[in-house]
């Protein structure tokens, strides 16, 4: 529901924004030229370094922009990066020590536990894990993407290029209509013959082409997560330093929302969150950080976690659901998107992949760009990136025809209060209790075939879970002393530049009915919390009463939860200011 | 802004600016030691780079990335200024080092500092090549006079431009083109050209711009190149003593210096307008009476919202 400003209004305004913020104008009298470079890439996540690194080897002068302070400084993610066998490029490929450097630990065994109040049963789906998987290794996005970012920078600069931090780059360049580059907050104008947009999920240049919105709450997933602190993963999670586990977390233990929770190990931490269907989180109300304490407090965890609880850093982000959003055609003119940018992130059932699926695509819109150019013509790269998309096979993953058939029937409504029914039924119940005999139930989590048509209703979510919880589950021995820190301090402990006199999301209707939903939703804002960015109030009128949403956005993650649920202008901060993540 | 100045002809070389600095005590909180009568103790206080050299820094670094070229500091002072340069040479990544020490040169006053400059600049443009910017702040914290500055330019015969907060240069057509505050008031901005080489005054209000995306890369190469020169600064540094520079010791340092400091007061401290009395946290009697002295003005208080 958010809009993003006119690219060209802001140009035209820098000049007085840029005295308001003490940067003195310049003198003028250089040259009116704009800058030109063969190539631009937006973003420095996996998806902008790989088609950096891909432009660079080939040789094509490749500029690189990042907003923050750092890449991976704005960056969030779940935290498992896939090699899969079947992809054209991984970013090991592409950057040679990636996995020593940059990962965190391999990712060698993977559970899913149903959970019913205290009753949980446990499948081992290591085997859908492993399914077309060369390797797959926990991360952390500060880490990951700063040694991404200097192998970018090195590569990029031998062909004239480079990368530049705290550059924000906020719309396209545009002459008589038709895409010629980017404009920025820091710089000057810039043109290229390939922009590539890596700009993530609230991707600027993306909502500037018209290719992607934030209308519906159903085409996105939340994520939350807390990194913790554990120096001894290894005895807890009896593991070498070479192996680590992941584990899931479905049924009642969110109450209705739909979605799960996830623990990854890494070195010396483990990366815990929640992910939710956004529309869901939205309907019931619920508070994502209350929804992560009621996975950080659950007696499971309560072994893994026991001692002094200590969270290096609470996080949020906004998933695309590329079942639905993923562009068939993410190209326009001169600009390509990868990567979350282009709702490349697949949720394939339980398992969700999002930053291979941005490496490929970063390195076939480069050499989509290389091809076309070397044909004489690098206006057809989009269409040949879209084509490699497919022809490569990840056009399918991302976006399953099963998928649209199975939702076609499974997401209405009179079908999925059926499928709820008959799982809770005694037939259903009896029929858990027969396939779980055979082994059938675990063998069904980890069919890859049918996990890409899961339909996105109650019943995989929460009521078949809980069902098998309850028929098959052992209940939980021991407790869980875990107390989750409160959310002004995990604000608190965040590290932001504020970019004072400058709030970059501008709230258009300050009623309840059109954006209180942020109140709740924003996982940095709760109810009857004064510290968050959304805050609900009751004002007296001329004797009557209004609830109104107020808005300060210091506190806020810049997760792009807002512009979908409330009305808002939206835009990210100027380079290098806002929230700066140290884990990510 | 019009001078009279020395046109440097069609000049091919690349831009060399020389920036001059100077090592101060640093009167930074907490750092700078005052004897019992207020006057400052030298060899407690640690010398550092003039505060308001910092703005002509990054004015000749602005130069540099834009215009590449050499940038070089110059100082007059002990061996030990060394360090200043050194640190000048991190902050800006400067290329060259001259520091012109020799104790013909000491205690000297502004004139005779700016003659001896004056003619580092000259030797610079004999062995080197000639400068065509030279960048000086607006004044030092231990002299606070600003003269020296504009001395040495007097001595070189070029034009001046002072109060600088913004500064473009035409290589081509020789002319440096500056914003500057008129009469160093925010209120009042004038832009002016002036023939190279020239020297330039940076206000505190000077900030560079970087709006290219090229000149913000070539900043980024020369903070990497210049980590490891700023370790082997002693390999760029030139010191000249008075018999380098062909001075004659009767018109530098104290014997050239026509004006003298016969003396200074320190400013005495505003008196403390309440008499203050302290009382440490464990001591139990003292506390009790703060708290006495504090419940009779609250018992004033009450009594008189009371009634």
């Amino acid at each position: 529901m958010a809009t993003s400003t006119n690219a060209q209004d802001k140009t035209e305004n820098a000049p007085a924004e840029a005295l308001d913020r003490g940067e003195a104008a310049d003198v003028g009298g250089g040259s009116d030229e704009y800058e030109q470079y063969e190539a631009v890439v937006v973003g420095c996540g996996p998806g902008g370094a790989a088609a950096a690194a891909t432009l660079a080897r080939n040789g094509v002068e490749t500029l690189v922009l990042e907003r923050g302070t750092d890449a991976g400084s704005k960056n969030v993610s779940g935290g498992l990066i896939y090699a899969e066998e079947s992809a054209p490029y991984t970013i090991d490929d592409l950057f040679p020590d990636f996995r020593k450097e940059a990962a965190e630990r391999p990712i060698t065994e993977y559970y899913l536990h149903n959970v019913a109040g205290n009753k949980v049963k446990t499948f081992d789906i290591t085997e859908l894990h492993e399914h077309d998987t060369e390797w797959s290794d926990a991360v952390l996005r500060r880490k990951m993407d700063s040694w991404l970012a200097e192998r970018v920078h090195e590569m990029t600069r031998e062909t004239g290029g480079g990368l530049l931090t705290e550059v924000r780059v906020n719309g396209l360049l545009r002459e008589n209509g038709e895409i010629v580059g980017v404009t920025c907050d820091e710089l000057d104008p810039i043109r290229a013959d390939l922009i590539v947009g890596a700009d993530g999920v609230n991707s600027e240049l993306a909502r500037d082409a018209g290719l992607m919105d934030w209308e519906n709450p159903e085409d996105w997933f939340q994520g939350v997560k807390a990194v913790v602190d554990l120096p001894d993963v290894d005895e807890r999670f009896g593991l070498e330093s070479n192996e680590g586990a992941a584990h899931l977390f479905s049924g009642d233990l969110f109450d209705d929302v739909r979605g799960g929770g996830f623990l990854y190990t890494n070195e010396e931490s483990l990366s815990i969150g929640t992910v939710f269907h956004l529309d869901s989180l939205a309907a019931e109300r619920a508070e994502p950080h209350e929804l992560l304490d009621a996975l950080l407090t659950h007696p499971f965890l309560g072994e893994w976690l026991d001692g002094e609880y200590h969270e290096r850093e609470y996080s949020a982000k906004l998933v695309p659901d590329s079942k639905k959003v993923a562009l068939r055609e993410p190209h326009q003119g001169r600009l390509a998107l990868v990567g979350d940018a282009g709702g490349q992130m697949q949720a394939q059932g339980p398992i969700i992949k999002g930053m291979n699926h941005a490496v490929t695509a970063g390195a076939l819109a480069a050499e989509a760009f290389v091809e076309a150019r070397s044909r004489g013509d690098a206006s057809l790269a989009g269409e040949r990136y879209a084509k490699r998309l497919r022809d490569e096979g990840v056009m399918k993953k991302l976006r399953p025809r099963r998928y649209d058939a199975a939702s076609a029937l499974g997401e209405r409504g009179p079908v999925s209060n059926l499928t709820d029914k008959l799982v809770n039924s005694r037939v259903g119940r009896t029929g858990i209790s027969a396939l779980s005999r055979a082994n059938g139930l675990e063998r069904l989590y980890s069919s890859p075939f049918l996990s890409m048509m899961v339909p996105d209703t109650a019943t995989p979510y929460v009521t078949l879970p809980t069902a098998i919880a309850e028929e098959l589950g052992e209940p939980v021995e021991g407790t869980n002393d875990v107390a989750p820190p409160p959310l002004a301090e995990r604000i608190g402990d965040l590290t932001y530049d504020t970019d004072i006199g400058n709030p970059h999301i501008e709230l258009l209707d300050e009623s309840a009915e059109a954006s209180g939903i942020a109140v709740t939703a924003c996982p940095v804002s709760a109810r009857d919390f004064g510290g968050g960015c959304y805050r609900e109030e009751v004002v007296k009128t001329n004797g009557g009463e209004e609830r109104l949403v107020s808005l300060d956005t210091q506190p806020c993650v810049e997760c792009g939860t807002c512009a979908v649920v409330a009305d808002t202008r939206w835009e990210h901060p100027r380079g290098g200011k806002g929230v700066e993540f140290r884990e990510g | 802004m019009s001078m009279p100045g020395e046109r440097g002809g069609s000049k091919e070389e690349s831009m060399y600016t020389v920036t001059l600095t100077k090592g101060v005590p640093d009167f930074s909180e907490g750092v700078v030691s005052f004897d019992d009568d207020g006057h400052l103790e030298r060899g407690k206080t640690p010398t550092v780079m003039n505060p308001n050299d910092g703005f002509a820094l990054r004015a000749a670094l602005q130069t540099k990335v834009r215009h590449g070229g050499t940038t070089a500091l110059m100082s007059m002072g002990p061996p030990g200024y060394g360090d200043i340069l050194r640190e000048g040479m991190e902050s800006v990544y400067a290329d060259e080092l001259f520091l012109l020490s020799d104790r013909e040169m000491a205690a000297a006053d502004t004139w005779a500092t700016a003659i001896t400059l004056a003619t580092g600049i000259n030797r610079i443009a004999e062995t080197r090549e000639q400068p065509d910017l030279l960048f000086a702040g607006f004044k030092t914290a231990d002299g606070e006079t600003g003269h020296t500055g504009p001395q040495t330019c007097w001595c070189l015969d070029w034009p001046i431009l002072t109060h600088v907060i913004a500064l473009d240069i035409d290589e081509k057509e020789r002319t440096v083109r500056a914003k500057r505050l008129v009469e160093g008031d925010i209120e009042e901005i004038e832009t002016v050209e002036a023939p190279m080489p020239a020297m330039i005054v940076t206000d505190p209000e000077f900030e560079p711009t970087y709006r290219k995306a090229a000149h913000r890369l070539t900043y980024k190469d020369l903070r990497e190149e210049t980590k490891e020169r700023a370790e082997a600064h002693e390999d760029h540094l030139t010191t000249w003593d008075h018999e380098d520079l062909n001075l004659d010791p009767d018109f530098i340092g104290l014997d050239g210096s026509p004006t003298i400091v016969s003396g200074v007061d320190p400013i005495p401290k505003a008196p403390s307008e309440r008499e203050a009395t302290m009382v440490q946290p464990d001591d139990s009697e003292a506390m009790e009476g703060v708290l006495d002295e504090l419940l009779s003005h609250a018992g004033a208080r009450a009594a008189a919202g009371g009634d």
